[in-house]
């Protein structure tokens, strides 16, 4: 399957990723060529089988639904870019 | 005195307990080594002052007769661990100046076992990588060269920093991490043993994750015996992993009796690949002819979903690395873009993201964005995941019918020069295409030298177990260890 530019544009849209115009149509052809070689699992008949969710038969262990830290909010701030008040700060979200 | 650089755990061990050596003086030896192998860029965060103060504390324990196996033993950790109060930042700049304020259980059971961190360790940015070349730091360099050139090569990845210093002896041995052949590539092309144990043997926690369906961490050392060692030391259930498993950790150590007369051994023919080199088509032939010496039965298995093992994997790999990386945003740790005047949320995570991020780093992370991106879900990423299901199908019929362990080669060549990896990541994949199968399963899989090639450079073989049975492929390993005699040394260049 080819991916367009376009279609490059909205991938790294959705990823969160500045990519300048100039270098897309490169990522579109690697891409590209990645998905081609993805696309030979058409070739397996996976008709009935159930898809992998654990490697291990195993059930997802649980644990009681309690408070066990806290109290760590210098320990949570510590590497931010930019922390003010006991918050982590960014930039305005809602106008 | 004994040259302590040749000293393995398990030799180190005994000294120790014996008095004969102290961690203290055997730390020195190893920061001095470390100092003078820069050119290897190997290490990347030295922690001199930790290591003194845990040789020491580990030497007030062996004279008080409390020591466990891997008590006063310096190791190298490699970047994506967690280390509290040390950078961590899988070599990506994104983590740039990240400290945990935490640490991670694999070493944190390692230093309550009395073991010395000598520093970080290179490698592949997020671990994404077979060369070391997408470090932030620079790749690692592979001590070995080949006969009569002075080339640098790479030591595989994306555990390189750790098979470097292994290698050259700048460590008693390191952590690592496998996701796809991240710990069994590097070893095969540094002349070192690793094992990728079974998924859920090794707590996860403080392991910053790749793909957390496939990643495990494990040892590399440079025998058998010292990767049973720590293995075992690693290993155990961990209340903070809810994917690591309740299961008694056994003694790895007392496994290895070398006595493997009655095993059986598959040979798998659908590794038989195009345009294998000839150079290790041999040392699969001699691996399978020893083993067959030693007393085991050989019968050619056949596991025919394993053409379709890597496209599964770049599937899969990058979807979970995509949704593990979106933490990486600007807000709570590492780095952020400076912003212009009116830049919203929206530019912060991308700019951030762009300049953090290495360029294999963000193409995975996309190729995972668009594999789970509406509309292709289904197609790609539940097709990958049925897939994988018949991917560990095949190995489950294999030992149903009575294998024990599978031998195939650990890589399809000796280590290629720095710069040289391909510049089409297909093709650069392909690296990876007898260790991935592995990770899919969930297996343990360990690398051992076996060979070296026409350039004089090792050459692995590697041996797939049935899961949990890690005590038993490391004895099978340890007697086709003591079968290939492999003593080589790259010599020092730097």
């Amino acid at each position: 399957m080819s991916i367009d530019i376009e279609t490059a544009r909205r991938v790294a849209k959705l990823a969160r990723i500045r990519v300048d115009a100039e270098a897309l149509p490169a990522l579109a052809s690697e891409f590209s060529a990645i998905l081609g070689f993805i696309e030979q699992l058409n070739e397996v008949d996976v008709e009935g089988v159930e898809p992998m969710t654990s490697v291990t038969p195993m059930r997802l262990k649980r644990r009681a639904d309690v408070v066990t830290d806290g109290e760590q909010q210098a320990a949570v701030l510590a590497n931010a870019p930019d922390a003010r008040e006991g918050f982590f700060a960014v930039p305005k979200v809602v106008e | 005195m004994t040259d302590t650089r040749k000293l393995t755990i398990a030799t180190a061990r005994d000294l120790l307990r014996k008095g004969e050596v102290t961690s203290a003086e055997l730390t020195e030896t190893y920061i001095k080594a470390i100092d003078a192998a820069g050119a290897l860029n190997a290490f990347v965060h030295k922690t001199p002052e930790i290591a003194r103060a845990q040789a020491a504390a580990a030497d007030a324990r062996l004279k008080a007769g409390d020591a466990p196996d891997m008590c006063g033993i310096p190791l190298g950790i490699k970047d994506l661990f967690a280390t509290k109060g040390v950078p961590s930042q899988a070599a990506s700049g994104i983590l740039a100046g990240f400290k945990p304020e935490y640490e991670s259980t694999v070493t944190s059971q390692l230093f309550a076992d009395g073991a010395v961190m000598l520093g970080k360790l290179n490698m592949d940015e997020f671990a994404m990588g077979s060369a070391n070349e997408s470090s932030v730091y620079g790749p690692a360099v592979n001590p070995w060269r080949a006969n009569d050139s002075d080339a640098a090569l790479t030591p595989g990845g994306s555990s390189g920093g750790s098979a470097a210093a292994v290698a050259a002896d700048l460590c008693l041995a390191a952590t690592g991490t496998d996701t796809g052949g991240s710990i069994r590539q590097p070893a095969a092309f540094t002349g070192t043993t690793g094992i990728k144990p079974t998924y859920g043997r090794v707590s996860r926690w403080g392991i910053i994750a790749y793909a957390s369906s496939l990643d495990q961490a494990g040892p590399m050392t440079k025998d058998v015996r010292d990767a049973a060692i720590m293995l075992k030391a690693m290993s155990g259930v961990d209340a903070k992993d809810s994917t690591s498993a309740d299961i008694a950790v056994p003694d790895f150590e007392a496994a290895l009796t070398g006595d493997i007369r009655g095993k059986t051994i598959g040979i798998p023919r659908e590794y038989r690949i195009e345009g294998l080199s000839p150079e290790i088509q041999k040392l699969w032939d001699d691996g399978i002819a020893m083993l067959k010496d030693a007393g085991a039965k050989v019968v050619d298995i056949s596991l025919p979903h394993t053409k379709y093992a890597l496209p599964a994997y770049y599937v899969i790999a990058p979807a979970e690395a995509s949704s593990n990386l979106a933490r990486y945003d600007g807000v709570r740790f590492g780095h952020r873009a400076q912003l212009s005047a009116g830049d919203g949320i929206n530019e912060m995570y991308e700019k951030t993201r762009a300049e953090g991020f290495g360029p294999e780093v963000q193409r995975r992370i996309m190729v995972g964005t668009y594999v789970l991106s509406a509309g292709f879900y289904d197609a790609y990423y539940n097709r990958a995941r049925r897939v994988r299901t018949l991917v560990k199908r095949d190995f489950e019929m294999a030992f149903a019918d009575g294998v024990d362990a599978i031998l195939t080669p650990a890589t399809p060549s000796s280590a290629f020069a720095l710069g040289k990896e391909s510049a089409d990541p297909v093709e650069a994949y392909l690296n990876d295409v007898f260790t991935i199968t592995v990770n899919l399963a969930g297996l343990p899989g360990v690398s051992l030298p076996a060979g070296q090639d026409s350039k004089g450079l090792p050459l692995g073989l590697q041996l797939i177990g049935k899961p949990w049975e890690e005590g038993e492929l490391l004895n099978i390993a340890y007697s086709l260890e003591r079968s290939v005699g492999f003593v080589a040394k790259p010599a020092r260049w730097w």
